[in-house]
């Protein structure tokens, strides 16, 4: 299946893929309608390590994802490859939010948890999740692959 | 010193509707010039540090920016300029010589632009490219100047000097790693073994990493002889001898000690930290004579496989020195032009030295011709080649080919703020900055370069096309294919080109 894979090699820390997941995430279509006064919660987040070293974070649609595993009520699960979260039936419990090895999943605001569903619930137009289509450096990379964490 | 201020020459303009505070822009400028206020939550500028390399106005993602020119002015003058009081100004605060980057912005006449291109109606028939084969590959190098003897199977028999075979006639011109990045020069080696032609390291040597595109490499021995050793000249497709720069001629280099880390003192040849300087002359060249050797030199050490290039600056009495340097035993010519970049040149110096290319290359090819040794040597042109139209009319000025580097820099995102001698170079091109190197991403630097050259070739073939041409040898110092507009006899002599309408 395709996966996100982020190339920390060519990552320019613009946090534009932040921006990005939380415009295409918001339900408007111009970007400075959806974000202008707004405190962003994106799905995907750039780490700022020392030494200039930036790179991207989000789920990795591991294929053997202990979120889903540990999901009390079934809210994650998998389909097609992709990691999906049912809201309805998510409870608010953060078993996933604990379980997940990368912080790929985080509480948010009006639902109980969010992570990246590589933009196949949001309604984006694009075929390539927001964050891989933008990035200025193809720092992030929507291809063909194995889980990148081995999990 | 009140003295000093010079009221900034372009303004950021910030959309402040369509401003999201992403802070993209305050990130990706090295020069500071955006600033992040937490107290109002709101973006602001310093337009002093802005040298308008769009970068901002690019990543934007809400296209929030423009750059504007500021408008202010000093009280008109055509004499005393805004600009030369400014640069008057300066002197006196710094009591130094100005330095610029990339080629005079200068208003000189473009000849290019005074060039109009033939096309067939009713007498000869036009050629459709798209249907028909249209031959754009270029051979580079000395001919035998003798018909060409074939055996019986019908192969050639004559033996022919060593060439570069273009399988479009454009190369990327010398750029020396140093002056530009790694990840520049890695864009402009895949590109140029994508696409069949040929690259140049300049003279800061050939890192080991780019040995692999050897085939499609010019190495470039300078005045410095930076990375000069065996295996340089070995690896290269060809070896160009750096006599001069059409931006800077008569001048030699300083790349400031600061510029020479780790791995580029490995690839240079020289220790670290220590400033590389290129003498102005070759101080073993002091005659035809002197670049005979040095000619030869390197062709005994290549083993007469590789043909040598002499790149020289467009200067007075440019003829004269060509037809010099063809009888020296060089296989091809570069020409380098007035308006040719550079990485750091003194303001004066790219401003007013050299002659433009279009003048230079029409006064060698017909020097080259009267002479008859024409076919002893190739000739290339350089020096701010802008489009496939340029391509197209310098080679039928008698260009075999032509260099590219102002052009190839800007498929790479270069937006000529010409700042380049600063070092922190936002789109990771004239920089040797790790976190600004890496903005510049090779994948799709080649691809961008392998784009343009593709287009150009596309237009070409039009161009050819039009004029009933289905060689692009045909076209070669085919000058009746040319008119000109606006010049006068003078212009029309040098450039061999009757006036529209005659």
């Amino acid at each position: 299946m395709k996966r996100i894979y982020v190339r920390e090699e060519w990552c320019i820390g613009c946090h534009l893929c932040e921006y990005y997941c939380a415009f295409a995430n918001s339900g408007e279509d111009d970007m400075a309608d959806a974000l202008r006064g707004v405190k962003i919660n994106p799905r995907i987040q750039v780490e700022d390590a020392d030494g200039g070293v930036t790179y991207a974070v989000s789920c990795r649609h591991c294929e053997k994802p202990r979120c889903a595993e540990g999901c009390i009520t079934g809210a994650l699960t998998v389909i097609d490859g992709v990691i999906r979260l049912d809201e309805d039936k998510c409870v608010g419990c953060y078993t996933c939010i604990m379980l997940c090895p990368y912080g790929a999943i985080t509480p948010s605001k009006g639902k109980p948890v969010q992570k990246c569903e590589l933009c196949l619930s949001n309604g984006a137009p694009d075929a390539t999740p927001s964050c891989a289509a933008h990035c200025p450096n193809r720092a992030i990379v929507f291809e063909e692959g194995a889980s990148p964490c081995g999990l | 010193m009140i003295h000093d201020y010079i009221y900034p020459e372009f303004e950021v303009a910030r959309d402040y509707d369509k401003c999201v505070v992403c802070r993209a822009c305050e990130r990706q400028c090295a020069n500071e010039a955006h600033v992040y206020k937490e107290k109002y939550d709101k973006m602001t500028c310093i337009n002093e540090n802005c040298v308008n390399c769009h970068r901002c106005v690019t990543i934007c993602p809400t296209h929030a920016l423009k750059i504007v020119r500021s408008g202010d002015t000093y009280k008109r003058n055509a004499n005393w300029q805004n600009w030369i009081i400014n640069e008057l100004v300066r002197q006196a605060g710094s009591g130094a010589a100005l330095l610029s980057s990339m080629g005079t912005p200068e208003p000189y006449p473009v000849y290019w632009d005074k060039l109009l291109i033939n096309a067939s109606q009713v007498t000869n028939p036009s050629i459709d490219p798209l249907r028909e084969p249209m031959e754009v590959r270029m051979r580079l190098g000395a001919t035998p100047g003798t018909k060409p003897q074939r055996g019986a199977d019908g192969r050639l028999k004559t033996q022919l000097p060593p060439s570069l075979n273009l399988s479009v006639p454009i190369m990327f011109s010398a750029m020396s790693y140093g002056s530009i990045s790694y990840n520049a020069h890695s864009s402009l080696a895949q590109a140029a073994q994508q696409l069949g032609i040929y690259y140049n390291t300049g003279e800061g040597g050939l890192h080991r990493d780019f040995e692999q595109y050897g085939g499609n490499t010019i190495v470039q021995v300078a005045s410095g002889r930076f990375g000069v050793h065996q295996g340089y000249l070995d690896m290269g497709a060809a070896i160009e001898i750096k006599m001069g720069q059409g931006a800077k001629p008569g001048i030699g280099g300083h790349l400031p000690g600061k510029k020479i880390v780790e791995d580029i003192s490995r690839t240079r040849m020289i220790p670290e930290g220590t400033d590389a300087i290129s003498p102005a002359p070759h101080h073993d060249i002091y005659s035809i004579e002197d670049l005979r050797q040095l000619v030869y030199s390197l062709k005994e050490a290549t083993r007469y496989t590789k043909p040598v290039i002499v790149k020289i600056a467009a200067v007075h009495n440019i003829a004269a020195i060509a037809s010099g340097i063809a009888r020296s035993g060089a296989d091809i010519i570069a020409i380098d032009g007035f308006r040719g970049g550079t990485g750091a040149a003194p303001t004066r110096i790219r401003n007013s030295v050299g002659i433009p290319i279009e003048l230079a290359l029409a006064a060698v090819d017909s020097r080259l011709r009267e002479e008859g040794i024409r076919h002893r040597v190739g000739l290339v042109a350089g020096g701010s080649i802008r489009n496939s139209a340029d391509v197209v009319k310098a080679i039928a000025l008698g260009a075999d080919a032509v260099y590219i580097a102002t052009g190839a820099l800007l498929a790479l995102g270069c937006h000529l703020c010409r700042s380049c001698h600063s070092g922190k170079c936002n789109w990771g091109i004239a920089t040797q900055r790790p976190d600004l190197v890496k903005r510049l991403n090779p994948e799709i630097g080649a691809q961008r370069l392998v784009n343009l050259v593709t287009a150009w070739e596309r237009e070409i073939k039009e161009m050819m096309g039009g004029m009933g041409i289905n060689a692009i040898e045909a076209l070669r110092g085919n000058r009746a294919m040319l008119r000109g507009v606006g010049l006068n006899e003078t212009e029309l002599n040098i450039l061999g080109v009757k006036h529209a309408g005659a």
